[in-house]
């Protein structure tokens, strides 16, 4: 869910996956994940060939198995929804190993979970190849709005100071002995809430101030130039067109 | 609540990534309306403030534990358009940097998170605060609008899941599981989003964007005795008291409303009304036509789905309510606010 | 105790210019409060010219840093003037006062907020409209004034707190200030990591104003100091004499470290 995140995914490499402009294997992954949530369930051989094709990129970027397995676990509260769902859903049922599990339900648990799954490992690998501040100029190019990634820009270099802030809080607050275990100690974590607030509001003044004290004017300079030969996007693009290869190659087979 | 791949269908999927992509656009406008060339730093920091608070986790029962939205909070901090930015960035980085959401199901997770949470707390929050004014007030409205985010947000994701959701549960058992725990988190969230704007009023009012009209003006004193009285502070003036007497109309209206649609409507009697009346004795019932939601629980002001009355019309009063609201105080908006941003740049030039 | 700004002895080569030359810096009567309504600022008078070296001292919660963010106009006076080598610092003439006034924040932190170093001491020409070979020259020569230029292109964040510091004062230079104003530039520095930068603004030719509480540092950099006290300037003097009066030191609670005595 939302808890967890500190650690960053990018492994820094000199593969051919790290080399890519940003805003190809951008535009690849998403296209892998739409053809990926677009394949109707029941074609298992379509998503097994999509997991041969992510192991793929995952050799060439010489990214471990484990890393990415790892990083999946972000899954979790979503794989637990998915196997109850055959339980709990509606429609004509079956029983397996004395369950009685719904027909319906088995099917859109498959549907969740290797969707789900597939679209997690793809993300986990364009994070691990590419760099943050990569990434972000990838964006920009791909016309995303400025003011969008240069928000963007400032919360990934803050983000950092501002956990390291809370986990002070955390460790001041569990040095005098207070540990949270139920709704009355609600407040002394939302005073802390309140704390962080303001230091991390007022860091952003700081920061416009300086930013001010330099010249800005209200828009930011752009400081490098990351163009892409059209190789590089088709080198990218093989990943979500051996996708659209496999899906449409199953629907003619079928 | 970060929703995967795979979980709504495409139609589900691209209409809600077209409602959040509209909504991020009116607000990147809108935020810089408010901010200035402060938005970069000051939304990237209080999204960096979101996402770290995102991470604490509250206890809500014996063992269980639910952790921040923070769009309500936000929303109250920094004003609504900033908000929806700063939330959807969050979810932005979330999916792209650290895989948590689904790349195809980020048009969902921002309009539930960003627009739906950010919408129903801003617009409850201001309902109770053009009525009531003070601190208390700010406080408890920030209680208040942070408690029903939740569930709205959740109640929002039960109607999309009705719509497109590819997993075939009953919508009643949906509906009362989502709405009974997030009911729980909200008022986790609540308290939290009270408490923390609380603190903040203490010890920097001028931080607090829902509170900016009860801040004082500045007064500066020279060596020789002169008094300045500084253009443009953090602020206006107190309004003046004769806005009382209207104040009290608007919580008495969703008060009354409330009783009605909840309690009273128990009481309404089953015979039919007046066209139905007379189309059973003329004989053309039958003509009508199945309403095309006719089969949706709440159809038949809960009939269908075996939900009661009271709860069905407290939905549909409420739902009333605040899209009504909303509508309204989107358009409202225009005319009213310079921004707190012309305020502040006096203080500080630029 | 407010004496004229005479100059007293300063260090070879850089023997401060009157009368031709403006200073680089003139505050009068300059009146401040806070947003909460606290008044910080009652009237400062103070003059620094080209080539000074000159201390701000004064106790925690004086008011220096308040004082400093005037400087280059950040914060508006409520009451008073401030000019930077001539030029009054006015919403018209921003833009050049920031250029003129190189302003290094306490916090390096506040400070760098660019991806990498080099795009952080780039910021600052190119808001100034410097481009192509010579954006590169000046970000190349700001840092090897301060001996960062092997970390260029590394992240801010992966530097030590010495190093952030030094790279923020490139930042600055990089503009190539009238004027260098440090908020408590030895503040968390190590023994080495405080003689590399006492070193550093030794060897620049800028004239510098540095607010601090660390008094050594004081004496060892700057020829004058002036102290900050209930919102108005209380001394202003030759360094050592005002480290050496004892009770003038004590009335505005500034204290020598255990075991220094001004040489």
């Amino acid at each position: 869910m939302g808890a967890g995140h500190a650690s960053r995914l990018f492994r820094p490499g000199d593969t051919l996956v790290h080399r890519l402009p940003p805003q190809c294997k951008l535009v690849a992954v998403a296209g892998f994940a739409l053809v990926v949530v677009a394949t109707p369930r029941e074609w298992f051989w379509a998503f097994g060939l999509y997991a041969v094709l992510l192991a793929v990129v995952a050799a060439l970027a010489r990214v471990p198995a484990g890393f990415v397995l790892r990083r999946m676990v972000v899954e979790v509260p979503f794989v637990a929804f998915a196997l109850a769902v055959p339980f709990i859903g509606s429609g004509e049922r079956t029983t397996f190993m004395g369950l009685s599990l719904s027909v319906a339900g088995l099917w859109a648990a498959w549907n969740i979970l290797a969707k789900a799954t597939l679209g997690v490992a793809a993300s986990v690998l364009l994070a691990a190849t590419t760099e943050p501040r990569l990434m972000l100029l990838g964006a920009q190019r791909l016309r995303l709005p400025p003011l969008l990634v240069q928000i963007a820009m400032f919360m990934l270099r803050y983000l950092d100071v501002i956990l390291d802030e809370m986990r002070r809080m955390r460790v001041a607050r569990e040095s005098r002995g207070f540990t949270a275990r139920d709704v009355r100690h609600i407040p002394v974590i939302a005073r802390s809430a309140g704390a962080l607030f303001i230091r991390s509001y007022e860091r952003g003044e700081r920061v416009h101030l300086a930013m001010l004290s330099r010249g800005y004017t209200g828009t930011m300079p752009v400081i490098q130039d990351v163009s892409a030969a059209s190789r590089q996007w088709l080198a990218a693009g093989m990943l979500p067109g051996a996708a659209l290869a496999v899906l449409l190659g199953s629907w003619g087979f079928t | 609540m970060h929703v995967p791949d795979g979980f709504f269908n495409a139609a589900v999927s691209l209409s809600a990534g077209v409602v959040a992509a509209a909504g991020v656009t009116v607000c990147l406008r809108g935020a810089r309306r408010e901010l200035d060339d402060r938005t970069a730093p000051m939304a990237g920091l209080v999204a960096a403030f979101i996402f770290a608070v995102q991470m604490l986790n509250f206890p809500v029962a014996a063992g269980t534990s639910g952790h921040l939205l923070g769009g309500a909070l936000a929303a109250i901090l920094v004003g609504p358009y900033t908000a929806v930015l700063c939330v959807a960035v969050v979810l932005l980085v979330q999916a792209f940097f650290f895989a948590d959401g689904g790349l195809t199901a980020l048009g969902v997770n921002i309009t539930l998170m960003g627009v739906v949470a950010v919408l129903v707390a801003w617009g409850v929050f201001r309902l109770i605060t053009r009525s009531v004014r003070g601190r208390g007030a700010v406080v408890a409205a920030s209680f208040v609008a942070a408690l029903l985010s939740v569930p709205a947000t959740a109640l929002v994701f039960t109607l999309l899941f009705w719509i497109g959701g590819t997993a075939p549960i009953e919508i009643g058992t949906v509906a009362a599981a989502m709405g009974g725990v997030h009911l729980l988190i909200g008022v986790g969230e609540g308290l939290i989003t009270a408490v923390t704007v609380s603190t903040v009023l203490a010890v920097r009012p001028d931080l607090v964007y829902g509170a900016r009209e009860i801040v004082a003006p500045l007064v500066l004193r020279g060596t020789d005795g002169d008094v300045t009285v500084v253009p443009g502070a953090p602020g206006a003036p107190v309004p003046a008291a004769t806005s009382r007497r209207r104040n009290w109309f608007l919580p008495a209206g969703v008060a009354a409303t409330a009783l009605l649609a909840g309690a009273v409507s128990f009481y309404a009697s089953s015979s039919p009304d007046g066209l139905e009346r007379v189309a059973e004795d003329k004989g053309f019932i039958g003509q009508a036509a199945d309403h095309p939601l006719g089969e949706q629980p709440l159809a038949d002001y809960g009939d269908v789905g075996g939900i009661p009355v009271g709860v069905a019309g407290l939905v549909g009063a409420g739902a009333t309510l605040v899209a009504g609201g909303g509508l309204f105080l989107a358009v409202r908006r225009r005319g009213g606010d310079s921004g707190p941003a012309d305020d502040r740049r006096e203080e500080a030039s630029v | 105790m407010s004496s004229p700004s005479s100059s007293p002895s300063s260090p070879p080569g850089t023997a401060p210019r009157r009368g031709s030359v403006p200073p680089s810096l003139e505050v009068s009567r300059l009146a401040y409060a806070y947003p909460d309504g606290t008044q910080a600022l009652f009237g400062v008078d103070l003059r620094v010219e080209r080539g000074e070296r000159v201390a701000l001292l004064g106790p925690n919660g004086a008011g220096k840093t308040t004082l400093v963010m005037h400087l280059n106009g950040i914060l508006a006076a409520g009451h008073g003037t401030v000019s930077v080598a001539g030029l009054p610092v006015g919403k018209a003439t921003l833009a050049e006062v920031r250029r003129r006034v190189g302003l290094v924040f306490q916090d390096p932190d506040d400070q760098l907020f660019m991806p990498t170093v080099r795009d952080d001491v780039a910021f600052g020409p190119v808001n100034a409209g410097v481009t192509g070979q010579e954006l590169e020259r000046r970000v190349r020569g700001a840092l090897e004034r301060v001996g960062m230029l092997e970390t260029i292109d590394r992240p801010p964040h992966h530097l030590s707190f010495g190093q952030r510091r030094r790279v923020a004062v490139a930042t600055v230079l990089a503009m190539e200030p009238e004027i260098l104003v440090l908020d408590e530039p030895s503040s968390n520095l190590d023994p080495a990591s405080r003689r590399e930068l006492a070193e550093i603004l030794r060897g620049l030719d800028v004239t510098v104003f540095m607010v601090t509480h660390d008094l050594p540092y004081a004496l060892e950099l700057c020829e004058r100091s002036l102290i900050l006290s209930g919102g108005v300037i209380a001394a202003d003097g030759p360094t050592r004499e005002i480290l050496s009066d004892a009770g003038l030191l004590a009335a505005h609670r500034l204290e020598l470290p255990y075991g220094f005595a001004p040489p």
